[in-house]
């Protein structure tokens, strides 16, 4: 899903990112958001409605509209569209609400 | 209808041109149907052949005596809403400005489009400009048949990357 | 609690060009922004910008964000950038409380200056919420700022000069645009931009609307309608449309609550966006020495938004004390240019809604 050539952008090859989603090792690239690195994987569901359980992914890509939180290294309602991608980052889907774990 | 589609109508794009006579010499034809706040074609005309005014909601217009059909225009048109035609024998030379990639190469066959999307003959590249001064809206030189010389407007985009 | 001359909330068009013109001034100024960027939407525009050369017109949103972060960069420690910063909240006293990364702090500001932008509107229809029904500057964000694709196959909802302009940009990434559909009966947004894509085979369908989002997991197929002329769909006229991708560009709504947070004054005009705040003839709110410039104060072009970040900036300086030079045939030089960019047809919204709000345009 990644754009090869584009008119304007100059796109330059950028060394990949490992991180885990849903304990799976993927990669992403340097500059990458989570949400981002997942959808050049293909991964679109990001999240589950708290009640009737639908899928979600993101919606305004800019903070602003929390359809992206995930569970990031044990942390939950991390905005994974403006959270840069960091090496072995565990990523997870979240469900309901998301608890807070002592660290 | 414009408004509508995005279609300007016959009648709206002739008006913009010149007479054939004066397509002798490359001119260009400023497709800027509805006032919007703007005037870079005005500002980047060395010829000051366009004329936009104080007030930059004003239509351009243009003094075909004073173009030459430079092309400069063309690629500083926010809307790209600017080409150049000339008429030579039954051929119709077109410059238009082109934002996709792959650029086509010269001596290329492509498809022409008209104002509603669809292919209407073919044109062989003439010419690409793409240096820093086109700053990444690419000039293209194109030969098609005179008769199309209403309706061509852009080339065909190939997907695919 | 840090003291600070001068804040600037937001590092977009306005936000920029505000800190530009009180560094210029010679405050100092803390500009916060929640991005590890600064440029805001600035960072995703690809294409030429319209205006005129004061509006710096016929370059690339991508290009001015450079001109203006270079000019920013001639200021040195007398300017603070804090990226990655989250104002989460605004006192009256002027304080505001931050969040940077697990961090959390407080300062205080002499002049306040907002320019915090908008965000994208949603649009109902069944199944709104699957993955893969984006918003467009979601859409440009992925594929500008991050070199990825939405999509394959993308049906955009809306005509406005966003709508348009993302549809030729998904083109310019190698995504095909099934079609363009419009509610109103005419184009929103320029011709030109219209036209554009028009002569590249988009369909555009005005009197139309989507009707459902179609998919398990994320988008398979988008149901669209034609609307009558109450708006209302027209029942057998539906058509299924074979996309992955729906994009909604149905316009932007100013971000405003830090500002009510503090309890700013602030007004519902639609043709503004929703909530804006009430200003006085020196972009200055209900509370004195908070301003506010952008999209927050009324949805325009960010040729527009640049124009108020300088009137604010000047003005704020002002106040502190700090001499600009001819300010005054400055103010009324920036004035003249948001009449013009508001001139013509597309600024009659803005103002008519400025007039709703008692702005003198």
């Amino acid at each position: 899903m990644r754009i090869k050539e584009h008119p304007i952008l100059e796109l330059a090859e950028k060394p990949p990112i490992p991180f885990y989603f849903n304990g799976k090792l993927l990669y992403g690239i340097e500059g990458d958001t989570i949400a981002s690195a997942l959808h050049a994987n293909g991964i679109k569901k990001l999240s589950e409605s708290i009640h009737l359980k639908r899928p979600r992914g993101f919606y305004c890509a800019i903070g602003n509209c929390a359809s992206c939180n995930m569970v990031v290294d044990g942390e939950p309602n991390v905005r994974t569209c403006i959270t840069p991608l960091k090496e072995g980052m565990r990523v997870e889907n979240q469900q309901g609400k998301g608890r807070i774990h002592a660290k | 209808m414009i408004e509508k589609n995005g279609v300007p109508s016959m009648n709206q794009v002739k008006a913009e041109f010149p007479t054939q006579e004066t397509l002798a010499k490359p001119k260009a034809i400023i497709e800027c149907y509805k006032r919007i706040p703007c005037n870079p074609c005005e500002t980047s005309c060395p010829f000051d052949a366009i004329t936009v005014g104080e007030d930059i909601n004003e239509r351009p217009r243009i003094d075909f005596e004073k173009c030459t059909g430079c092309g400069i225009c063309v690629y500083n048109c926010p809307g790209l809403a600017i080409t150049v035609t000339q008429i030579k024998g039954d051929q119709a030379h077109l410059k238009i400005p082109y934002e996709f990639t792959p650029l086509p190469e010269k001596g290329e066959s492509v498809n022409v489009m008209s104002r509603s999307g669809e292919v209407i003959t073919q044109g062989t590249v003439t010419k690409v400009q793409a240096g820093k001064k086109q700053n990444k809206t690419a000039l293209i030189h194109l030969s098609i048949p005179k008769e199309f010389l209403y309706d061509a407007i852009t080339i065909e985009v190939s997907y695919g990357s | 609690m840090q003291n600070k001359e001068a804040i600037v909330i937001g590092g977009g068009p306005a936000g920029l060009t505000a800190a530009l013109e009180l560094l210029k001034a010679g405050a100092s100024v803390c500009l916060i922004d929640r991005n590890e960027r600064l440029g805001g939407q600035l960072t995703k525009q690809t294409h030429m910008f319209f205006g005129s050369e004061k509006q710096y017109a016929s370059h690339r949103g991508i290009d001015i964000l450079e001109i203006l972060t270079n000019s920013l960069g001639k200021y040195g420690n007398k300017l603070e950038i804090l990226t990655e910063t989250t104002v989460v909240g605004m006192y009256r006293d002027k304080v505001l409380s931050c969040v940077s990364g697990d961090k959390f702090f407080k300062l205080q500001g002499e002049k306040i200056i907002f320019a915090t932008g908008a965000s994208e509107k949603a649009l109902p229809f069944e199944n709104n919420d699957l993955p893969g029904v984006y918003a467009a500057g979601a859409v440009q964000t992925l594929m500008n700022e991050y070199g990825i694709k939405p999509g394959e196959k993308v049906l955009m909802v809306g005509s406005g000069n966003i709508g348009l302009i993302v549809s030729y940009q998904l083109m310019q990434a190698g995504v095909e645009v099934v079609a363009l559909v419009e509610a109103a009966d005419r184009i929103g947004g320029y011709l030109v931009h219209a036209s554009k894509i028009k002569r590249l085979g988009v369909d555009i369908l005005t009197n139309t609307s989507v009707k459902r989002a179609i998919g398990k997991d994320s988008v398979e197929a988008a149901e669209i309608w034609e609307l009558d002329e109450q708006w209302q769909g027209i029942e057998g006229s539906e058509r299924t449309l074979e996309v992955d991708t729906i994009c909604v560009a149905v316009g932007l709504a100013p971000l405003t609550e830090l500002l009510q947070q503090m309890g700013v004054n602030v007004k519902y005009v639609n043709e503004l966006g929703g909530n804006v705040p009430i200003l006085d003839e020196q972009y200055q709110t209900s509370v004195e020495g908070v301003y506010a410039c952008g999209d927050l104060a009324n949805i325009e072009e960010a040729s527009s938004a640049m124009v108020e970040g300088r009137i604010v900036g000047i003005n704020a300086a002002r106040s502190l004390g700090r001499s600009v030079e001819n300010a005054d045939f400055r103010i009324k030089a920036l004035r003249h240019e948001l009449k013009d960019l508001r001139g013509g047809p597309p600024g009659d919204k803005v103002r008519k809604g400025l007039k709703k709000l008692g702005v003198a345009t």
